[in-house]
């Protein structure tokens, strides 16, 4: 194995450049380096300046996305060795505004979180004096798949639609709200439909699929939007079939 | 901040954004299809002579070029179209159902598949239930051949 591997890294300093471009640095090429090791090496040893995100480097966080090879990953879960003798090539996430060299502006994503409200809604008044909401494992296992989501956005990096229809509120929302939809201790379906049934809601969805493929905690997005579109298409043909009282 | 621009040929950058592309489009030999049978049965509503043009025109080589064109396509718009079910209604199976991405082979390419459901602690994996569809599809032409050759 070669002992070292070319990174072809995206830089971009606002002010200064214009558009971004590309940096090559030559990295040990370790067999337990992942790619953010590449890149913490660059920072320590090459240049400090290279700005990227990262923190718990075991797939947890969700802050060190980027395009590697042209695939949204987590750069500390995807090892250099898988692309070897190299170059790599590592850019920032696509279908957000680059702030600065890796770093990607989320704030679409932040204002777009609360509006499915995922969080759990109850129509009655318990306070926790009055004890828990109980809950079996099976009720557990109902939304678990849907509750790992790490918001790491590789999901709204690899869908199309979203980098076409910026107004499109995106896969991992949707699963989010599908994860307080299941919970068996939520009421707040109605109100998370009234969101989703819109335009930017489910219906941006063309089920390309690529988000399911891309996201690392096997969530399924695209399997949360096909559901929650049932939902949207059921409550349209009520609303068509039935007086407002009725349903 | 740097806005990334979207290319004009981002359909063309992964594999499957193409497949995706061409399954939009393929609704469109959907829509052929059905004004074909529609038109069929407008000429045999017409009688003997009608019938027989029709069948003329259906011989042509640039309808059954057309057709060949919008059977290719309707198999992938079948073929997705059963990955995507597999993903909208998990099964319930022994009262209970668990959700779990899998993946699947169809035609060779992996695709992503939702629903895993667990029967007795087993899983069950996506592409069975996708393969339970095509059986389905199997046996609605076998009742429509048997149908239309008796
Ligand atoms: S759904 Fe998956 S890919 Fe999307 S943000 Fe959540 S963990 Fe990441
Ligand atoms: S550094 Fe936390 S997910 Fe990669």
């Amino acid at each position: 194995m070669a002992d070292s591997i070319r990174m072809q890294v995206t830089r971009y300093t606002p002010g200064p450049d214009s558009v971004p471009t590309v940096a090559e640095y030559d990295v040990p090429l370790r067999k337990d380096w992942a790619v953010l090791d590449g890149l913490n090496y660059i920072k320590d040893h090459v240049d400090s300046s290279l700005s990227y995100r990262w923190s718990c480097r075991m797939g947890i966080c969700g802050s060190c996305g980027m395009n590697v090879e042209g695939e949204p990953k987590l750069t500390c879960a995807t090892f250099l060795t898988d692309y070897a003798p190299g170059p790599v090539r590592v850019e920032p996430l696509s279908n957000f505004p680059i702030v600065r060299d890796l770093v990607v502006d989320i704030e679409d994503f932040m204002e777009k979180l609360p509006r499915v409200k995922p969080w759990i809604i109850r129509d009655d008044d318990v306070t926790v004096i009055d004890g828990e909401y109980l809950q079996t494992p099976e009720e557990l296992a109902e939304y678990k798949q849907f509750s790992n989501c790490i918001n790491c956005m590789l999901c709204y990096a690899a869908c199309p639609i979203y980098g076409l229809e910026p107004d499109f509120i995106g896969p991992a929302a949707i699963a989010l709200a599908e994860r307080y939809d299941l919970d068996s201790r939520d009421r707040g379906q109605r109100e998370r439909l009234d969101v989703l049934i819109e335009k930017e809601g489910v219906w941006g969805c063309t089920f390309v699929g690529e988000c399911t493929t891309v996201c690392p905690k096997h969530v399924d997005p695209a399997g949360a939007i096909q559901r929650y579109k049932l939902k949207a298409a059921k409550e349209n043909l009520m609303t068509f079939l039935l007086p407002r009282a009725a349903r | 901040m740097y806005r990334q621009p979207v290319s004009r040929l981002w359909w063309l950058k992964k594999r499957t954004y193409f497949v995706f592309v061409m399954r939009e489009l393929s609704c469109i030999f959907v829509a052929w299809f059905a004004v074909f049978l529609m038109v069929m049965v407008f000429a045999i509503g017409r009688g003997e002579a009608s019938y027989q043009r029709f069948m003329d025109w259906a011989a042509s080589p640039v309808v059954v070029a057309i057709n060949i064109v919008a059977l290719a396509f309707l198999v992938l718009h079948t073929m997705t179209w059963f990955v995507l079910t597999a993903h909208a209604t998990p099964i319930r199976v022994g009262g209970r159902r668990v959700l779990a991405m899998r993946e699947a082979r169809v035609a060779g390419r992996i695709v992503p598949a939702a629903t895993a459901v667990r029967v007795g602690g087993r899983q069950v994996p996506a592409a069975m239930v996708i393969a339970s569809q095509y059986a389905g599809l199997v046996v609605v032409s076998a009742f429509i051949a048997w149908l239309v050759l008796r």
